[in-house]
């Protein structure tokens, strides 16, 4: 039961208080880059959630199947890399092939998420806090969930930046930054809170 | 190939540094340049790391540039940049370890920084050895430039301080909002436009110049165009001011950085 309590707190701190984008700066380029509207947005979100996850399990299972009984830990940050590119072409051939309409929603997101550092972030910080299977797996789907609500609540936003008018020298990403920093006061909120 | 001149070397530098800067002009790499920014001595640490892997990875991919197959060039360019950076990584795991350790996480994450998968695709992929060297080393001083200003700013006006050495008098409180998240966000938003606004200035400077050599037979529309332009100049100037939660704080900072 604790262990229970344990991965839902583990979760909810992934989610609202170490929000990958406005607190640990993770996943900044696609958050700039697909957030012009909330659709998109969402598409990116699911996208990132899928990979996640399961690099995530992946990359916990090669670290402690294969890079520690050969005292490989030296190799870690190549060898995710390498999974997750993998993955993310095989995930990708995998939905074209048995769930079209799935890949038509996501498939345009799938080749940006190779290179997107929350994924790579999320399977590194898994081995260095020492979680678990079942907590890696929660944790890396959390931290996805929290990129999601971010980038969503932000493309709402510059849906609203894209009416107004700023100064000039403001217009485009400045201003998205500003009103980045601003979102990220309000979620600065949720720091005092601790599991 | 020709000869490899002093003023390429110039050119290539100037464009790293300002018209192509990394951060602030092409937007690449920004979450290490808002994560690690909170004091000067971890930005530099950061821009070091990040110099050395870029030069390393543009040399390597321009020698390779004839061997490696189209369609698996981005994975053999991972391959490769990730190399370095476990290489970078142990060194500064051995050598440096307390910088190493405040940087934590964005040491490893160099492998996915798109600033070196960028210039290893439009840059070093199509250009011999000396100037994709040279490349990476411009690229690599823009980025530490970008990232050492904004950390200056925030960590002045955070923590009053500069490298951990205190600058600022006693009676300065230290707004903390700089040091948290969202300052990181509002400072290289304000830099952003702070080099726009730049840019727009000499773009219209070198107008004015190109205007003024046929001066000499096309007088009057040359000057008309060159003073609307210097009206639009004076009416936009003082819109950034009512800006933000700290102007207070803001303002002077950007002052001091216009001059």
């Amino acid at each position: 039961m604790d262990y229970l309590v344990d991965i839902l707190l583990l979760m909810l701190t992934a989610v609202l208080v170490e929000n990958y984008i406005f607190s640990k700066f993770l996943g900044i380029c696609p958050f700039l880059g697909v957030s012009e509207k909330p659709d998109t947005a969402l598409g990116m979100g699911f996208a990132v959630m899928f990979v996640m996850t399961l690099s995530s399990a992946a990359t916990w299972a090669v670290y402690y199947g294969i890079l520690v009984p050969f005292h490989l830990e030296y190799l870690e940050t190549i060898a995710f890399i390498l999974i997750i590119a993998a993955l993310v072409q095989f995930i990708e051939m995998f939905l074209r092939r048995f769930l079209p309409a799935l890949y038509g929603a996501l498939g345009i997101y799938l080749p940006l998420i190779t290179t997107n550092c929350a994924v790579l972030g999320a399977a590194l910080l898994n081995i260095q806090n020492g979680y678990d299977f079942v907590q890696s797996l929660a944790y890396g789907f959390s931290s996805a969930v929290g990129f999601t609500l971010a980038i969503v609540i932000f493309a709402g936003v510059r849906v609203r930046i894209s009416l107004a008018e700023p100064p000039k020298s403001f217009r485009g990403v400045p201003i998205a930054m500003i009103a980045a920093g601003l979102i990220a006061m309000a979620f600065s909120g949720f720091s005092g809170m601790s599991f | 190939m020709s000869k490899y001149t002093l003023k390429e070397f110039g050119t290539q530098m100037m464009d790293g540094l300002f018209a192509k800067n990394p951060v602030l002009v092409q937007m690449l790499g920004m979450c290490s340049a808002l994560a690690v920014t909170t004091s000067v001595t971890n930005a530099l640490g950061m821009g070091l790391a990040m110099t050395a892997v870029l030069i390393c990875s543009n040399i390597f991919i321009s020698l390779l540039r004839h061997f490696i197959p189209k369609q698996i060039r981005i994975a053999a360019y991972i391959v490769i940049i990730s190399g370095f950076v476990t290489a970078v990584q142990l060194l500064m795991q051995a050598f440096l370890n307390d910088l190493y350790k405040s940087l934590g996480l964005f040491i490893p994450l160099i492998v996915v920084n798109c600033i070196i998968l960028a210039r290893a695709e439009s840059f070093a992929s199509k250009q011999p050895v000396l100037p994709s060297a040279v490349d990476g080393l411009a690229m690599g001083v823009g980025y530490t430039f970008a990232l050492t200003v904004l950390a200056a700013v925030r960590e002045l006006l955070g923590a009053g301080t500069l490298c951990g050495v205190k600058i600022m008098p006693d009676a300065y409180e230290p707004a903390i909002i700089f040091i948290l998240p969202s300052g990181a966000f509002l400072t290289l938003g304000f830099l952003i436009a702070l080099m726009n606004k730049l840019m727009d200035v000499q773009k219209e400077h070198a107008a004015k110049k190109a205007a003024a050599v046929p001066a000499a037979e096309a007088a009057e529309p040359a000057e008309e165009t060159a003073n609307e332009e210097s009206a639009d100049e004076s009416v936009e100037t003082p819109e950034p001011q009512p800006a933000e939660t700290e102007p207070a704080a803001q303002e002077p900072e950007q002052k001091k950085e216009e001059n």
